[in-house]
């Protein structure tokens, strides 16, 4: 390096040299498959043969296919249970859990347990857990209590809902946990200030936690979203041979897409799906964070 | 014999450094890991310049890796797959031919069982079965003698299987089933049950001769499929999945008759105080038929030059006679040789000679895409237990279904 470069100058390029390997990391593995994702979808491939362009032909095929459709509304409906109902109860447990001071640390690691936990064994222990008597235990419990045997996973509707329930009781523990960082980060001077205007604990949640927590709100939803819009462990292990059944009624679009690339060897089908989620995710990132900003 | 092959072992490791190296790839099943160690350790004590790498996966991802693996040049030289993915194997041209000569066709159809004629597309034969296996019906005995049947006596028809199945049936207070009579798994072997044998016993089949056309929407195949149905419809004696898999709940002895492939023998012989039996498929209008399946092992494309030959060379060790006994005598698995399974041992056999016997009326699916194809069936129960939807069309729906995925798969 000649000489005539300023401190300021060198300093730029160090940090732009250790930053290139991240950077180059990221474009290898990141950035380049994605793009290249957009490319193979305009094709027919089998992953080991030749590529051959088919424009537009797997959009179409996509757009024609019934199970594509039940699939994508299948993707949605996780969405729209998964996220509303994991935040509230994370912020529910989290508000309250940070009020108790007995056992504060054994509650936490309680709670955040599950996410530590593999998807695969979870999802396992809870298909045994919904199947009808004489094994299942919810059923056996139901039995007890007097009321009809449910079906669960064996069932078009209930089906989605039970698949979903282990997963948001996974990724509570991690929700759980940014909210009290987040509650912890409020200044306590504004309760102080609420509690000598005499604010009920109603109007100290509404008018200082909830809107101080706004950042962690997006954050969260963000991400949860992305989570909920990509689920697969569960519905793959707790479905039988992971076909996201009954009748297609758990089956998400990342299982859908698996199934395409992994055992039908349709990559351009595959990739076509992948850029649909690709763009699904990006205008519900979008939509949230201009929403949530304001 | 643990010493034999150690000794084996050694001499192998010992042998001349020019040794070439050729990698077979199965899916991960105790008994058949250990079957192959012991012929993998046969063949390079026979071909001292061959080593041979033995690696297993998880069914659930076995063929992901070998799809991957192969497409990137690596993987497996030797590869075991099931017969239902060859096609899919060609389309994505991870398999190449056998060469006529190491592997005569009139050698293959004169000695191997017909269904293995399934291999051969276009001319050339693509892969060939160390085992073969069909289904058949097994039977708890202790749960027959309860219910005041004759525990050596099983059904023969498939009328005795529906009168039987309702002796054997134990509900709670409730009305809950908590003993199922027989099991319904269409996503297990029920549906090649289904297809193969239940569809011709009512008087159709289930495909045309080239298999290019679904021929089971018709009056033979709704009595055939109306007749699976009402095990759960009408007879209240069956539960779909039922304890999840139909394999657990007999092996838990909660159900009394159960439809499997031999390859279920070496679990259930393990299972302590299970009391079974195993028989032939129940005909019906005196009409016997079997389904049969195998796994079959093929050369990969990655295989060229030194490792082609030897690849060869090991497939073909993996295919005699010897072989095929000892996977018999040590996984369970029948002879797809006519003459080792036809030995008098063999299909006498109180356990597997009911599958050898059945392996003669036996059919073979062609699948074009057998997890797309089994989904066809699964959904087709599912319509009428779960939506209320109706037996023909139910039928007629699956029949569709079938039918497309038969014609896209012919276009590729």
């Amino acid at each position: 390096m000649s000489k005539s470069r300023t401190i300021a100058q060198r300093r730029a390029i160090w940090a732009w040299l250790f930053l290139a390997v991240p950077i180059i990391y990221f474009i290898l593995v990141r950035f380049y498959p994605t793009l290249d994702a957009f490319s193979i979808s305009f094709t027919e491939w089998n992953i080991v043969g030749e590529k051959t362009f088919v424009g537009f032909d797997n959009y179409v095929r996509l757009w024609d296919d019934p199970v594509f459709w039940i699939v994508l509304s299948n993707t949605f409906e996780y969405l729209a249970l998964g996220v509303p109902i994991s935040m509230l109860l994370s912020f529910i447990i989290a508000y309250y859990l940070d009020q108790v001071r007995f056992g504060h640390g054994f509650l936490r690691a309680c709670y955040f347990i599950p996410f530590l936990t593999t998807a695969v064994a979870m999802a396992w222990v809870w298909r045994w857990f919904y199947q009808p008597v004489p094994i299942g235990i919810i059923n056996m419990a139901l039995g007890q209590l007097g009321i009809v045997q449910q079906g669960f996973l064996r069932s078009t509707t209930q089906a989605l809902p039970a698949v979903l329930a282990p997963a948001i009781w996974a990724g509570l523990g991690f929700q759980i946990i940014i909210f009290i960082a987040g509650i912890r980060a409020i200044p306590t001077s504004y309760y102080e200030a609420a509690k000598i205007d005499g604010a009920g604990a109603w109007q100290v949640l509404r008018e200082i936690t909830l809107p101080q927590l706004r950042p962690t709100i997006i954050f969260l939803t963000v991400i949860s979203s992305i989570g909920f819009l990509r689920i697969f462990d569960q519905v793959y292990n707790m479905t039988q041979e992971g076909e996201g059944g009954p009748l297609n009624a758990t089956r998400p679009l990342v299982l859908n897409i698996y199934k395409a690339a992994f055992e039908d060897f349709e990559m351009g089908m595959a990739t076509a799906q992948t850029v649909v989620l690709f763009t699904i995710l990006l205008i519900i990132t979008i939509i949230q964070l201009r929403v949530l900003r304001k | 014999m643990r010493l034999l092959i150690a000794i084996l072992f050694t001499l192998t490791v010992a042998g001349p450094a020019a040794a070439v190296e050729i990698e077979y790839w199965q899916y991960s099943y105790k008994t058949r890991l250990d079957a192959m160690d012991k012929l993998i350790a046969q063949f390079e004590a026979e071909n001292p310049d061959i080593t041979v790498i033995h690696t297993d996966f998880p069914y659930a991802q076995y063929r992901t890796k070998v799809a991957a693996s192969v497409a990137a040049g690596e993987g497996p030289d030797v590869v075991q797959l099931y017969y239902g993915w060859l096609s899919d194997y060609l389309s994505a041209e991870i398999l190449q031919p056998l060469p006529t000569s190491e592997f005569p066709h009139s050698e293959i159809e004169d000695e191997f069982f017909p269904m293995v004629g399934n291999m051969n597309v276009k001319g050339e034969y693509y892969a060939l079965p160390t085992a073969v296996r069909s289904l058949g019906l097994f039977w708890n005995k202790k749960l027959f003698r309860d219910a005041g049947l004759d525990p050596e006596r099983p059904p023969q028809t498939l009328d005795e299987l529906v009168d039987m199945a309702k002796k054997l049936t134990k509900y709670d207070r409730a009305g809950n089933i908590i003993q199922v009579g027989l099991t319904m798994g269409p996503i297990n072997q029920d549906h090649n049950w289904w297809r193969e044998v239940l569809v011709r016993q009512f008087g159709g089949a289930p495909y045309n001769e080239d298999t290019t056309k679904v021929t089971y929407d018709d009056k033979a195949g709704l009595k055939a499929f109306q007749y699976y149905a009402d095990f759960v419809l009408k007879h209240n004696v069956s539960v779909v999945d039922f304890m999840d898999k139909g394999e657990i709940a007999f092996k838990a002895g909660r159900a009394a008759m159960h439809i499997d492939g031999s390859f279920v023998l070496s679990t259930f012989q393990r299972a302590r105080r299970l009391e079974w039996g195993v028989t032939e498929l129940p005909s019906h209008n005196a009409i016997k038929a079997n389904f049969s399946s195998y796994w079959v092992n093929g050369i990969t494309s990655k295989a060229v030059g030194e490792k082609k030959a030897a690849a060869e060379k090991f497939l073909k060790f993996i295919t005699t006679n010897q072989a095929m006994q000892l996977w018999l005598d040590d996984v369970g698995e029948l002879p797809a040789r006519k003459a080792v399974a036809m030995r008098a041992e063999n299909s006498d056999h109180p356990l597997y000679g009911a599958f050898i016997r059945g392996l003669d009326y036996a059919y073979t699916t062609d699948f074009y895409s057998e997890a797309a194809q089994r989904k066809t069936v699964v959904d087709m129960l599912d319509r009428i237990v779960l939506t209320g939807m109706g037996v023909a069309e139910s039928l007629s729906i699956a029949a569709a279904e079938d039918q497309k995925i038969i014609d896209e798969g012919r276009i590729e």
